[in-house]
């Protein structure tokens, strides 16, 4: 329990200061403390995986693209004197709205309940003490991401699709210099005309 | 509890952190000692031409997102790998489509050539 006000605390305090701290640099690292003490907040929920999940996404990949786009912004610290409550509005809007999904999603439930074959046709003696299984959660992810809901796993394939063919679109311009290795024309080169004896 | 090694690590880590921050403060040269030029930026002998930070290559940006969507199909691995035995064949091929799915980009990341540098 200490723990978890330790976690929460942290995760608010640095939330803070990624807002108010003026080298963008430091707010992207403070993010990256947010991202951990949450992730300890989901281990303690008994999210081990998902928890997992959140350090090698967030942490990893998230956080490195926020700090090349605070790089690539050019912005020099002396420069940063705007006004603070210049962004309060649409902030504050786009708060509310967080803060009430938030409201919408707790205590509703909407994923829809499994298929499962009932048939109270029949009443028989069953020991239900043998029939729990303790499965962790990569089992119950995996026994129902591949097979129930394997409409969604495949669209999520294709968002992926879209977004690594959108990356290069977009970024991508034409080289004509890169200097590629061609085994076969290496290998493939006569070389009596390569070297020359000048005189 | 089965995550109390990685709270240890944890609390040693900070601990080292700490000691390693600490010490500098305790034992670097008092601001009395140190004059303006040894306060100043040193570049290799000359004066710094211009800002550190200067802006880079998108490049370095096209390879990060490129890591995360694959970054992403392995981390879709890892409960398959798991519930492999449990899924049966349904699920083994649920994943052997994603897996084109993503090798088809891969072959178009591959031949546009986000890959080379220059």
């Amino acid at each position: 329990m200490i723990l978890f006000y330790v976690f929460v605390v942290l995760a608010l305090v640095s939330g803070a200061m990624v807002i108010r701290a003026k080298n963008p640099v430091h707010s992207v690292l403070f993010l990256i403390l947010v991202f951990c003490n949450t992730s300890g907040l989901l281990v303690l929920l008994g999210l081990d995986f998902f928890a997992m999940i959140f350090l090698v996404v967030y942490v990893g990949a998230i956080a490195v693209l926020f700090l090349f786009v605070v790089m690539m912004l050019h912005i020099r610290i002396e420069e940063i004197h705007e006004n603070v409550l210049r962004y309060l509005p649409v902030g504050g809007i786009i708060g509310l709205i967080f803060l009430l999904e938030i409201f919408l999603m707790v205590d509703n439930d909407y994923i829809p309940i499994l298929p499962t074959k009932l048939s109270a046709t029949y009443l028989t003696y069953t020991v239900y003490a043998g029939k729990i299984h303790s499965w962790t959660n990569l089992e119950t992810l995996g026994n129902l991401l591949y097979t129930t809901y394997f409409f969604l796993f495949l669209v999520s394939s294709l968002i992926l699709l879209v977004a690594l063919i959108g990356a290069i679109v977009l970024t991508m311009h034409k080289t004509t210099k890169v200097k590629r290795q061609d085994v076969f024309i290496q290998n493939a080169i006569d070389f009596q005309n390569t070297i020359k004896k000048v005189r | 509890m089965e995550f109390a090694p990685i709270f240890v690590y944890l609390v040693i880590s900070l601990l080292l952190s700490l000691i390693l921050i600490g010490v500098s403060f305790l034992f670097a040269s008092s601001s009395s000692l140190a004059y303006p030029e040894k306060l100043s930026a040193y570049e290799c002998g000359f004066d710094p031409f211009d800002d550190a930070r200067s802006r880079f290559d998108i490049r370095f940006y096209l390879v990060s997102i490129l890591f995360i969507i694959f970054d992403l199909e392995v981390t879709f691995l890892f409960p398959w790998a798991v519930s492999l035995n449990k899924i049966g064949l349904f699920g083994f091929w649920s994943m052997m489509v994603f897996l084109f799915i993503l090798t088809i980009g891969f072959v178009y990341e591959w031949k546009k050539g986000a890959l080379d540098w220059e």
